[in-house]
Order: C-alpha cells, then structure tokens, then sequence
C-alpha cells in the first residue's frame, strides 16, 4: 500500500517526522517498507525552491528563426515576464493569439535549476545552462512531467490548473512523500488513507478527521428507479446503489491523477479515478456501472447459470461455470437480461463507463471474502477490489463510500444526484463482544494493567470499552471495521500493540522443563558428520527435487516415473520429481568440481522420499535418512612435497566407509561383489551386507555414468548407505584389558586362487590362530610371474599376544603350524615363508 | 734435558697439537697418543722412579697437575667439536620455513550445519528439545492444523509447491515451513509442558534468486505450559540473540502477523554490517529481521491438544541460510545448495 503523506494529512494532523513516522507506524505492526519522496528534500531531484516555481504563460510567439519553436513569455511573480524558449506542441495551438485572455499555468525552471534530462533514455540529471538557441537567448525552461520527474511524459509541457499561485516554489505545490507500507493480512483495515490515518491517531492521539462529504441530492428520488435483489444473501450481506444523472466525462483534476499515481494507480477518466481514488482513501471498493447498460436500472445478485458469459473489462470473454469459481459457481451481478459484472472482482465490459455515459449507477457492497478469493484465483487477477473484499470489508463502509464518491462526482463531473440511497442489507454485521480480564492480560503478554488501563489502551483504536463487575474486566466491543478481532487472544495482541513491545518487560520461563528425550537419530547424524569431515570429505546439501533425465543419467533402470512422488506444479522441469536417492544431485555436484579442481571429496545426509503401498493407512511417503558419498581426482593435494601423483579409487572409498563403521562399532559388515548394477563398475563395486540386510552400495562408477554426467576424472567412486539401517547396528565402544606381557610378531606370505576373496584368507587364519592372535595386517599383494598365473600372493603380519604370561617361541611355532595346515585344506593355499 | 723441563715441553707440545684438532677421529687418536696407557704421558712418567726419593713427591704432583690439565682441554676441546658437528648438521638441514606446509586433509561442514549446531547448542541449555516431522505433508498439518481453513487469506504468504495425488487422496504439498512440527510435538506431549525445537528443509513455489530459493531449512521453536507469557518469549529470543550475536546487541520486536500465532511479532536486531546506520543488507533500515514468533494461537494449542484456557505458549521461526548470509556476507543463497566445493570451503 502507497500512502502519499499530503493524503494523509487530509484526514490527521502529523508533527512527526516521516522517519519517526514511518518507525512508529513500524513498531505498531504496519511496516514501513520504503519512503519515496517526490520534489521534496532527500527526493531523487529535489526542485530547488528558489528556482522551479509556478509561472504565468501570458503570450505565445513564433520563434522568428525556427518553425518548431516557440517564444513563451511566463511571468513567474519576479517582476518582468521573462522570455522561454520552447518546442512544447501543447503550446502551438496558442502561438500568435496575442495576450491570452486566460493565461496557461506551467513549471517555470530557471538557470541553474538540476531537472532530468527529457530527450534522456531513463533517469540522466542536468542543469540548467543559459545558452541562445537560433539567435535568442535562452535561460530558463517550461518543464515536462519527465523533466521533473513525476512520470515518462515528455510530449508537452505539465499544465497547471488555474488556480495555480505564480510564483510559489513547486516543491510546495507538487512536492510529496509517500509511504509504502506492507499490509499483513489481519491488518486488511490498513487497506486505505483512512485506516492508515486511524492507527497513527490512535498511536498520538491527533483527532481524525473525514474529508468533505456534501452531496445536493437534486435528482428525484432513487427509490423505485433502481431496484436491487439479492438471491444469495450469505455471499452478499449488503448491497447499496445511488445514481448520478448528467455527469460530463473527461480527464480528473491533477490533484487527483497525482495521487492515483503516486498510490500505484494509472489515471483512466474522471469517473474512473473517482472510483478508485474513493477505494483507497476509504478502503471501500466500488463499482460504476453506466445506468443505460443496466435493463430496467434492476441489478440481480446470483450464482452463474449453465452456458452464461461475460466478456470482462479486459476483454476476455468467460465461461460462467464452476471453474471460474475455484469449485463453486461464480457470483455475478445481472440485470434481467444477464451478466453484467463478476461480483467484487472485475466488471464486464458491456456495462462499462464510456465517453458517452451521462447517468452513472454506484454500486457498493460487501462481499463474501471466499467466493471473491475462489474467483481471483480462478482468473489469475487479484484486482485491487479483490485484495480488499478477500480480506473483509467493513460492513458499515457502504453509505460512507457512496457519499463521498457522489460528492466528488458532482464537484468533479457535475450531473444531479438522485435522492437516497438502495440499501440491501440482508445480514446486518453481528458486532463481537468479548470480556477481557486484566489476568488474562497478565497470563498472555506478561504485564499487569488494571481494567481501566487496558480499556485507555483499546479506546483510540475505536473499541467501545465498559468496565464490569466493578472494575474486574472490560466488556468490548470491536468496531465493525475490525473484522479481524474474534477472540480474547486478538484484544491481547492489541493491547501489547498499543502499550508497546518495546515496553513489555524480558523474561525467562519459569515452567517446568519438559520431560528428558534421547535423540538417537540426531546424534547419529552428529557423528556421522563429523567422522566424514574428519576423514577429509565436504559436506553438501543438494536439492530435493530432481528430474527423471538426471536419474537416467545415473541409472536408466531407475528412470521409472510411476515410482516417484511428482510435483503437480514444478518450477522447472530440472525440480520435477521427488528423489528416492542422492546420487544423482550428489554426483553433479561431484561433475561439476571436477571441473573446477583436481581433487574432490563430498558427502550429503539427506532424506529421500518413497511412496507408500496403496492403501497406507499414511498418506505422507517414508522419508528415510541417506547418506551418500561421492569422490575422484587426487589421492593427495598437489603439492611440492608430495609427489605422489596417483588418483584415488575404491579403496579410497571403502578404506573411508571402513572408518565410519569401525567409529561407529559396527562389526561384521560384509562387501559382496556387485556385479550387475548398472550405476558400477562391474568388477570395482560391492553391496554391503550385514546378517543379510543390505546397508547400502559402494563403487567405483561405470564409464557409462561419467560419460553421462561428463565427469572427468579416470575414475569416480560412490557410495551410498542407509543410515537408518546402519543406525540400528550401532554399538558403543567397549574396553578391552590391556595385556602387560610382550607380544610376538609373525609374518605369512602365502600362496592362493585369484578367485579365494581376500576376506575369506583372513577369516581363514583368525579361524586358526584362535584367541591370541591379537592383530592380522595384510601388507602386501603380488600378481605375477613368480606365483604363477591364476595364483596371488598375500602377505600378512600377525601378532600374537596373551594376556597372562610371555608367549614362548614352541607355542607360536605351534599356531603357525595350525594356520598353515588350515590355509592349505581350507581354501588350498601354500606357504611361501 | 730434565724430567720436569721433558714433562713442561710435553704438555706445551700435547696443547699446541690439540689445538691444531678438528674433528673427533683426530682427538681420539691425540688422546691415545697422550693419555692412554702407552701414550706419552704414561712413558714419560716411568722416569719417576729414576728421581731421587725426595724429589719425587714435588715431581708426581708435577706430572698429575699436567695430566689433569690435558684432561680439561681434551673435554673443552671435545665439547666445541660436538658443537661444530650439531651446527654443521643444522646447516645442511635447515628448511625454508614459509614452505606450504603437509595439511591433514580434513573435511567441513555444510554452513547451514553449522548453523544448525549453533542454534541446537544455545536453545538447548535453555531446555529446548530437538524433533522432527515430515517434509512432505498433507494440507491439514501445513495449513488447517495452523489455523488456515482452505480459503485463508493467509495462505498467500506461503505459496506452495503440490505433490501429485490420485484424486480422492488426501492433498500432499512440500511443507512450506516447519510449522507443522508444532503439531507433531504439542501432540506427543500434550497435557505436560514442551519446549521443542524442529529443524528441517522447507520448499517455497518461488522463483529461484540471489534472496529466494525454492528449498530453504528452517528451524521452529516452540514452548507450551502453564504460566508462559510474552514477556517469556521476549527473553527468550534475547537471550538467543546475545549468544548469538554478542551481549548488548540491541534489538527490536514489533508486530507482525501469522495465522497460527496471536500475538505475533517479528525480532529484528541491529545492523552488525552498518552498525545500525542504514546499508544495502539492512535496506536501509539499520534493522536486520531475524525471526518470526508469538503467542501460538488458542486454536492451534487446541488442535495440538492442550486446552488454550489452561496452558500457554510462545512459537518462533528462523531460517539458518539467511542467518548465515548475515555473518558471512554472503551475497546468492543459491550457493547454498550447489555442492560447490569453492563456497563450502569457505566456511
Ligand atoms: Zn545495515
């Protein structure tokens, strides 16, 4: 809402600042979101006092040396006219009349006075400079809107209206501040000049004023020349309609279209900005029907018929069926012949005010807020109407709007008025009465008023306020323009409001704590972060929303629409569909660093989302907790101690996924070859398992995938994980006795299958060693020549420990000797050494 | 030549030779030469036997003083040796030290985690408890629970991205705030007191800017129970904003609007970028809005099963990203999810 302050002054008087101003208004719940001034000081183009002021065009002449000039001479209230040189066209039409009888009244700048510059594209600054143009001295300008900047209007000069005093500064005359303030919801009565005035009267208490309101009903009586029915009284509780014969159609006084403008509106005709400008000085919208369009001056309040149109004033034609109603029937208003306007929401075009309108029928009336919100959706057109109906209208507005609407009619396009006013008033507003305790005062906002106190606070907002049970409580009652105020909670906020919340006193709870909860979900998610930062890896966050052509990039076979969750109303089509995992976000994050750097490390927890079986009991999907991770490029950072130039690969990522579970305790996790996943490598990716549970995938991925996603990198490893499964295997971390006895160390290099995993060997020798094995590194892998083809060599270190006594050399050549005979019967390896 | 005048010659001779010394293997070989058992000193002092038996007391404590001095100068010259060899050895070993040095690769946390810490750390010691609920969510818990029956207004202030639903089904749209957590926490506790916090992601049908984006995390805070005022919910998020933001930040609360709050208010604190003066962040007005919050609104304590006559409470919203923006100046809250590595080093 743009709220000109010149506006505003109409209806109280304001002694502060407009910056105190706007930060009171602010405090008290309407936030000023900006201050725009125009001519004044602090505006873009302060007009200098001394030098833009209004002149008197008293004589055009013919330029003696060019055709498209002019010789203006302007008396601006300093003595001597003084000579302007102009191509104004709007000036043509007086060139060579002599001495106008009524002289013309324009902005008359002089040198050294800053203006923008008119011939500019957009907003370029310039001064003033005296200088001859075609032999003749030219100092000084008659200015254009443009140049002053009050629009993008560079065809003619700005006229002045007559009454224009010469020689006052134009700052004084045109010059303004407006407001723009952010109107929530609940302060809908915010909506105008008058509800704006209400808060800062009630805020400093400055009387309120009402504007003019005089209307000479000089017409014959209303009654029995328009009649009104309302078939749908619940959707319309008041209608009231006066008429306005004779009027004259033209432009509205420039006092007018520079409100209309400054407030956000674009001047049509004076019937029109009488309209508008009444909506928003009183927050009451309206509607001007010109009264021979209307049969019988007999309008009809009703619900759509089947197979009804109307072509609307934007000149589109509906269908007036339920769609345009968001489910129901639209509301209409008709006269017996059909429709003529969407009810509170836009007229039609047949009934429009045009050129040659001379009777005028006002329409103002209260509204359903849902129907009007239904159909502003179903058009896609909030009218400023609309904005104001959806958010409650005050029902006592009506007999205010059409007063001061009629009245400025007469002033401003003559006619007669006729006498009285159609009144449908079917559902009288039910004031709301609520009896507000000086403890419930206490109990909601924390500080102690008496009753008497707390009636001082709501009075000035216009809430009748009695004392009752001898001071105990105040019984209000709220104004009918506060049709936002239901219940105790909503006098309480009030309250707050106008004592100030500033001034209400910090606290801190003194209730009971609530009852203790163990998190184990977070505090997972805690740890996990932190080992994987630890471990050297980032930490991203990608979207939640993702398209199938990103998921098929990763995996055709996931590309599966029917099993994803989709937006009815995606933005674009790259944040269509709900993901059911991270890769496919976590892996272009993945692409896209490898472009930038050599050596990338990410991981994201996150949820993805799955539909639930038909049926569920649940309608919401499951929202498991994912971890993904994704890396390639460099082991190491490329450095000048390092030269190390090996990229990273599975055993990267396993040794990382290792680490996390071994940090978690979480033991006897299984890698078993996957080798059928489309997203992997066939031979460099594995499912890990946990008594048959599958916790998630690791691998490196196929080329086919970084083909697709264009990553460059020789390989590119990904993992990811349940973290609720893995949440559920952990253990916390247990002591065991540290043995004071030395231990022995052994080392077995052996011989096996290329086929016989790597695991099972270990678990080969862990089955033999038996308890006091107390360590088992593998330390070296060959492939080759000296072992043979479809042979290995495996080479681990053992150490043995026990915890009583020194293990002597004849116990340990006896494990050795177990182990090995084990390792050639169980999986027929032989010994090297 | 005398046995003493031999003796004086030797000494004088043993100390001009190790002075000529300078490295160990030498001093070695001098030592022997000199002190050891066969070396010079040991001969030489075999003549003592051959002196008269009254000399040979003054000559043995001669002959012991020119031991003992040879000794001292073996160890001094010693000792410089040692020190010549360390500080030879430091000269070939020194190092450039503004090298770069071996940096541990060690991994960071998303900012917006961080964040989120932050917040869990100093709303937990005032008692707050974390929970959470679901991001997919039917129209009931994002709205109808919150006090906006369909046709609100309000509604407009949260425009929504829905999921699609066999018709017939309830309607599931992407929570637009965590709001919807209240609901989840009231219930689980309800008749006893509460105070829970509800981190999580949230999704706004928005044009994606520098300053909006379609996905966004959020944090609810909410405390119900039976004598919880304004004034609790002001001390409260000051006592937030001091840890936060350093003690003695000014801050300001005026009134604002949410469905399901009554009263409602917005915290702002001053302008740490401008100090309160008016900048491009602050947009001029010295104020910086941090979070939403207010009396949650009798209909939603009921419909999260208290009983609004009885208990009381205060609700509060915060977005990390934004309070992220502020203190690391950070300009696109795009960068926020784009997993770029140059953004999440940064933190
Ligand atoms: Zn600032």
């Amino acid at each position: 809402m743009r709220v000109p302050l010149s506006w505003l002054k109409e209806f109280v008087d304001i002694t502060l600042s407009v910056e105190e101003l706007a930060e009171r208004l602010t405090r008290a719940g309407l936030e000023c979101e900006g201050i725009e001034r125009i001519g004044v000081e602090g505006a873009d183009l302060p007009w200098d006092p001394e030098k833009i002021v209004i002149g008197s065009i008293l004589e055009v002449r013919q330029h003696p040396n060019a055709d498209r000039l002019v010789l203006a001479d302007v008396d601006y209230g300093a003595g001597a006219p003084h000579t302007v040189v102009t191509g104004a066209p709007n000036l043509f039409p007086y060139k060579d009349k002599g001495r106008l009888p009524q002289p013309l009244k324009g902005v008359f700048a002089r040198e050294g006075a800053e203006l923008y510059d008119g011939h500019a594209e957009g907003w370029v600054k310039m001064r003033l400079k005296g200088r001859p143009v075609r032999g003749i001295m030219s100092d000084a300008m008659l200015c254009s809107e443009k140049e002053l900047g009050l629009s993008e209007d560079h065809e003619g000069i700005l006229i002045l209206p007559d009454d224009a005093p010469v020689g006052a500064p134009l700052r004084d005359y045109l010059g303004d501040v407006v407001l723009k303030f952010d109107v929530l919801p609940n302060m809908a009565r915010c909506l105008s000049i008058l509800g704006v005035a209400r808060e800062i009267a009630a805020l400093t208490g400055s009387p309120l004023r009402m504007p003019e309101m005089t209307v000479v009903e000089d017409g014959p009586p209303v009654e029995g020349r328009v009649r009104v029915t309302i078939e749908e009284p619940d959707l319309c509780p008041r209608f009231t309609a006066t008429l306005i014969e004779g009027v004259t159609i033209g432009p509205s006084p420039l006092w007018m279209q520079r409100r209309l403008t400054m407030a956000g509106m674009r001047p049509i005709n004076n019937i029109v900005d009488i309209s508008n400008y009444v909506m928003l000085e009183l927050g009451g919208p309206n509607h001007m029907f010109d009264a021979d369009q209307v049969a019988d001056q007999h309008l009809i309040i009703r619900l759509a018929r089947p197979g009804e149109r109307l072509v609307t004033l934007d000149n589109k034609e509906h269908n007036l069926d339920a769609s345009l109603g968001g489910g129901m029937l639209p509301l209409l208003v008709c006269d017996p012949h059909g429709p003529l306007s969407l009810a509170g929401v836009m007229g039609g075009a047949s009934s429009e005010v045009s050129a040659t309108t001379t009777r005028v029928l006002l329409e103002v009336a209260v509204w359903d807020p849902t129907i009007i919100r239904r159909m502003g959706t179903a058009l896609r057109a909030r009218s400023e109407a609309s904005k104001r109906f959806e958010r409650g209208v005050d029902y006592e507005l009506p007999p205010l709007v059409q007063r001061r609407a009629l009245s400025l009619l007469q002033r401003i396009a003559g006619g007669s008025v006729a006498q009285g006013m159609v009144d449908n008033y079917p559902r009288p507003w039910q004031p709301v009465i609520l009896d507000l305790t000086p403890r419930e005062v206490r109990r909601i906002v924390g500080i102690s008023l008496s009753a008497a106190e707390i009636a001082d606070l709501l009075r000035p907002l216009g809430f009748a306020c009695d004392l009752i049970d001898n001071g105990a409580a105040v019984r209000v009652t709220a104004p009918s323009v506060r049709r936002d105020i239901t219940m105790l909670a909503d006098l309480c906020e009030e309250v707050a409001r106008i004592y100030g919340y500033d001034r209400i006193p910090l606290s801190l709870m003194a209730d009971a704590l609530p009852e203790p909860r163990n998190n184990p979900s977070l505090e997972l998610e805690l740890r996990v972060r932190d080992l994987l930062a630890g471990a050297g890896l980032d930490e991203a966050i990608t979207y939640s929303l993702t398209s199938m052509a990103a998921v098929a990039a990763v995996n055709p076979a996931d590309a599966d629409a029917s099993l994803y969750l989709r937006l009815a109303n995606p933005l674009t089509p790259e944040r269509e569909y709900l993901r059911r995992s991270l890769l496919p976000t976590l892996l272009d994050a993945l692409a896209q660093n490898l472009r930038e750097r050599e050596r990338v490390l990410l991981f994201e927890i996150g949820r993805v989302y799955l539909k639930r079986a038909p049926g569920s009991d649940d309608p919401r999907p499951a929202e498991p907790q994912r971890l993904a991770l994704a890396l390639a490029g460099r082991r190491y950072e490329r450095s000048w101690h390092t030269p190390d130039e090996t990229v990273m690969d599975f055993f990267d990522l396993k040794g990382i996924v290792e680490v996390l579970l071994t940090r978690l305790n979480i033991a006897g996790v299984q890698y078993v070859p996957l080798t059928d996943d489309p997203r992997f490598h066939p031979g460099r990716a594995a499912r890990l398992e946990r008594d048959g549970s599958v916790l998630g995938v690791i691998g490196e991925l196929h080329p086919d995938v970084c083909e697709r996603l264009a990553i460059a990198a020789p390989r590119a490893m990904a993992a990811e994980l349940d973290l609720e499964l893995i949440g559920a295997l952990v253990e916390s971390a247990r002591y065991r006795a540290i043995s004071r006895y030395p231990a022995t160390t052994q080392d077995l290099s052996l011989v096996a299958a290329v086929e016989v995993p790597a695991e099972r060997v270990a678990a080969t020798i862990r089955k033999y060693a038996g308890a006091l094995l107390e360590s088992l590194t593998l330390f070296d892998v060959y492939e080759g020549e000296q072992v043979g083809a479809g042979k290995r060599s495996l080479t681990y270190r053992l150490v043995f420990r026990a915890p009583d006594r020194t293990l002597n050399d004849a116990e340990i050549a006896k494990i050795r000797q177990k182990i090995v005979r084990g390792l050639e019967y169980d999986i027929g390896a032989t010994i090297r050494g | 030549m005398s046995l003493i005048d031999q003796l004086n010659q030797l000494e004088h001779e043993a100390l001009a030779a190790l002075a000529q010394i300078t490295d160990l293997t030498a001093l070695t070989e001098w030592k022997n030469s000199y002190l050891g058992k066969q070396g010079a000193l040991s001969r030489l002092s075999r003549g003592l036997g051959a002196l008269p038996a009254d000399a040979r007391p003054a000559a043995g404590a001669r002959f012991n003083t020119a031991r003992a001095t040879l000794e001292q100068a073996l160890e001094r010259a010693e000792a410089q040796l040692k020190r010549m060899a360390r500080q030879h050895a430091f000269e070939a070993d020194q190092v450039d030290v503004t090298l770069p040095g071996r940096a541990p690769a060690v991994g960071r946390l998303h900012p917006t985690t961080q964040m989120l810490r932050q917040i869990y750390a100093i709303l937990g010691e005032m008692g707050f408890q974390v929970w959470e609920s679901p991001e997919v969510e039917t129209d009931e818990f994002n709205f109808q629970l919150l006090n906006m029956p369909p046709d609100h207004p309000a509604r407009d202030m949260w425009d929504t991205f829905y999921v699609e639903t066999t018709p017939g089904d309830a309607t599931l749209l992407l929570r637009t705030h965590t709001s919807p957590g209240q609901i989840y926490a009231m219930r689980a506790n309800a008749p006893k007191p509460v105070r829970a916090i509800l981190p999580g992601k949230c999704y706004r049908y928005e044009q994606v800017t520098a300053r909006h984006e379609m996905q966004f995390y959020q944090v609810e805070g909410i405390a119900v129970g039976e004598q919880i005022s304004f004034a609790d919910l002001k001390g409260t998020l000051v006592a937030f904003a001091e840890r936060l933001y350093g003690k003695g930040v000014k801050t300001r609360f005026r009134p604002s609007y949410f469905p399901f709050t009554e009263p409602s208010v917005e915290f702002d604190i001053e302008c740490f970028l401008c100090g309160g003066t008016g900048c491009r962040v602050c947009k001029h007005s010295g104020w910086l809005e941090i979070l939403g919050a207010g009396m949650i609104h009798p209909t939603v304590l009921r419909n999260g099963g208290y009983d609004p006559e009885k208990v009381s409470g205060f609700a509060f919203g915060m977005g990390p990203e934004r309070m992220a923006m502020l203190r690391y100046g950070i300009d696109d809250i795009r960068w926020f999810f784009s997993g770029d590595e140059r953004f999440l080093q940064q933190f």
